[in-house]
């Protein structure tokens, strides 16, 4: 079970989270990108942060809806329509609700990355942040499957991800700026990879405070 | 990093506010979300055109916002593509209720913002449709990149595409002329410097004092590969045969397809050059590349030009799609047909391109 106040608690802490990471998130980008996610995504949460105190008292759905609006027109970039379709689609996929299940949980990880996989035409491999997210999901569905609790399946997520993020550092990259690198881009660890795993990573810390 | 700006957070802002100062008559600005438009925009029976991506690129795309050109741009953070709300509302401010073409730089996070914005944009009843420019031969492998990145192609279709609608051309028409140029359009960049991106404060890639960096994008990508300084006769030569000998290039391309209702992927192929071929031959500084330089590339570029039989019918010599500071050249060769000349002859009037206006 996840509470309308972890979520927010949770957005806040990603904010901070990313606010920490900036620096570490634009070099990861410098070497195969174009040296802006981190400030990117920095800009988009504290957008997020002046526009949450207006949702926090709503839905779930409501909320994140709001965080995903708010990173759209904010982030710019790849990483705005993509982030912003994975608030957005995690929002419609938790409409009106004002406490998540662990199927509910689950349910909107995966509506939240199959937007992403759309929005994107990314697929597995590519060196994008779906080499975190999806297998975050798999991991996640497998564990809610077998019955784990919430910070169980949460934590068996974040392992999937952080080893899809590092799996990432050996990979050509055949989306965003960093395939036009061919080879070059061999070596170097995903940022938006980085960037999806963080933010899953804040949602385990906060459910699984106190436990 | 020494640059002339008060803060990177307000870099764009203060620089759209300096444009808007200095040009009262041709553009106006709108900020949060942020845009330039024609002074005079909506223009009555005209499809609006409409650019944009990050900032850093400058005169690209605001300064080429006015009459014969684009109707609205969209300036993002640095480097960074801006976002659909931005489009949106340029849209609704410049669209007469002939419809809206976006002219689009293919790089991942343009083309799904404006999208993104085409969608916005038809869901409040503006005929909206996209058209990509990839143009950069730099990229060689098609089909597990994103493909080729969108350059100088786009200063050269923005001016003929934007005297097309000044001419009256409908929607489609204008999107199949845009289409049109991107096929025949070709460039190739190289970079003797980096540049600096100001929100981060160094430079965004390495070169050493003696290295330059063929193929270069203009937001400092990597190119092809990264070489000991040649004379500007042998840097020429090989950008401009990169440009003239690329063979024919297939790719798929997302447009709005209006019938179906949906985004499909349609295959283009982009003809070679060849013996006959009448061209229009830019030579484009990359920001802080002495003009004379520049000068210097063409004269070589005129001579490779006339030996593989291509006749440079117009040229454009100068500082027109940049990467803030960096210190290099890209060659664009326009294969051009009568009516792309008759439109690029038309009267332009923006910031940074005018002729008989």
């Amino acid at each position: 079970m996840v509470t309308r106040d972890q979520i927010v608690e949770w957005i806040k802490l990603v904010a901070n989270v990313l606010e920490e990471n900036k620096d570490y998130l634009t070099q990861l980008d410098a070497a195969i990108g174009d040296a802006d996610h981190g400030i990117n995504m920095d800009r988009g949460f504290k957008k997020v942060m002046s526009q949450l105190p207006a949702v926090q008292d709503k839905d779930i759905g409501n909320i994140l809806k709001t965080v995903g609006m708010a990173l759209l027109s904010s982030v710019g970039g790849a990483g705005g329509p993509l982030y912003g379709t994975l608030f957005m689609r995690a929002g419609m996929a938790v409409d009106k609700k004002y406490e998540l299940t662990d199927e509910d949980l689950v349910a909107m990880w995966k509506a939240a990355v199959d937007g992403v996989i759309q929005r994107g035409r990314a697929q597995l491999g590519d060196k994008t942040m779906v080499d975190a997210l999806l297998p975050a999901v798999e991991a996640m569905q497998q564990a809610l499957n077998e019955g784990a609790d919430t910070v169980e399946i949460l934590r068996r997520g974040v392992a999937a991800a952080e080893k899809g993020m590092k799996d990432t550092i050996p990979m050509l990259a055949k989306r965003g700026r960093a395939s036009y690198l061919g080879e070059r881009s061999i070596g170097h660890q995903d940022p938006g990879a980085t960037s999806s795993y963080l933010i899953l990573k804040a949602m385990l810390d906060v459910v699984s405070k106190g436990q | 990093m020494k640059k002339l700006l008060n803060s990177p957070e307000t870099f764009v802002k203060e620089s759209l506010e300096g444009m808007a100062r200095a040009f009262p008559d041709l553009i106006k600005v709108h900020f949060d979300p942020n845009f330039v438009y024609r002074a005079d925009a909506p223009v009555k029976g005209k499809v609006a055109v409409i650019s944009g991506g990050g900032s850093g690129h400058e005169p690209l795309h605001g300064g080429f916002v006015g009459k014969g050109m684009l109707h609205a741009a969209c300036p993002g953070e640095v480097f960074t593509s801006p976002t659909p709300d931005q489009m949106l509302e340029a849209a609704k401010t410049v669209n007469s209720g002939e419809g809206v073409l976006f002219l689009v730089k293919n790089y991942s996070g343009d083309v799904m913002n404006f999208e993104m914005a085409a969608d916005l944009a038809r869901a409040e009843g503006i005929r909206t449709l996209n058209i990509i420019i990839d143009d950069d031969v730099a990229v060689k492998d098609s089909l597990y990149t994103e493909g080729r990145r969108g350059t100088g192609t786009t200063v050269l279709a923005e001016k003929i595409v934007g005297a097309a609608s000044e001419r009256g051309y409908d929607l489609k028409r204008l999107a199949d002329l845009a289409r049109r140029v991107n096929i025949n359009g070709r460039s190739m960049g190289m970079a003797l410097t980096s540049c600096t991106v100001p929100a981060k404060g160094t430079p965004t890639f390495e070169l050493g004092e003696d290295e330059i960096e063929i193929g270069i994008g203009i937001h400092g990508e990597p190119g092809r590969e990264r070489i000991k300084w040649r004379p500007a006769d042998e840097i020429t030569e090989m950008l401009a045969l990169s440009i003239i000998e690329d063979p024919p290039y297939t790719r798929k391309l997302r447009e709005f397809d209006e019938e179906k209702g949906e985004w499909v992927e349609v295959e283009l192929t982009d003809p070679p050059f060849q013996p006959g071929d009448k061209v229009i031959a830019m030579v484009n500084g990359m920001g802080g590349t002495p003009i004379a330089e520049l000068f210097v590339v063409y004269r070589k570029l005129a001579e490779i030009c006339e030996k593989k039989g291509l006749t440079i019918v117009r040229n454009l010599v100068g500082n027109y799609i940049t990467s803030l500071e960096m210190q290099g050249v890209m060659i664009t060769l326009l294969r051009v047909d009568d009516e792309m000349v008759e439109l690029w002859d038309d009267p332009v009037l923006t910031p940074g391109l005018r002729w008989k206006a």
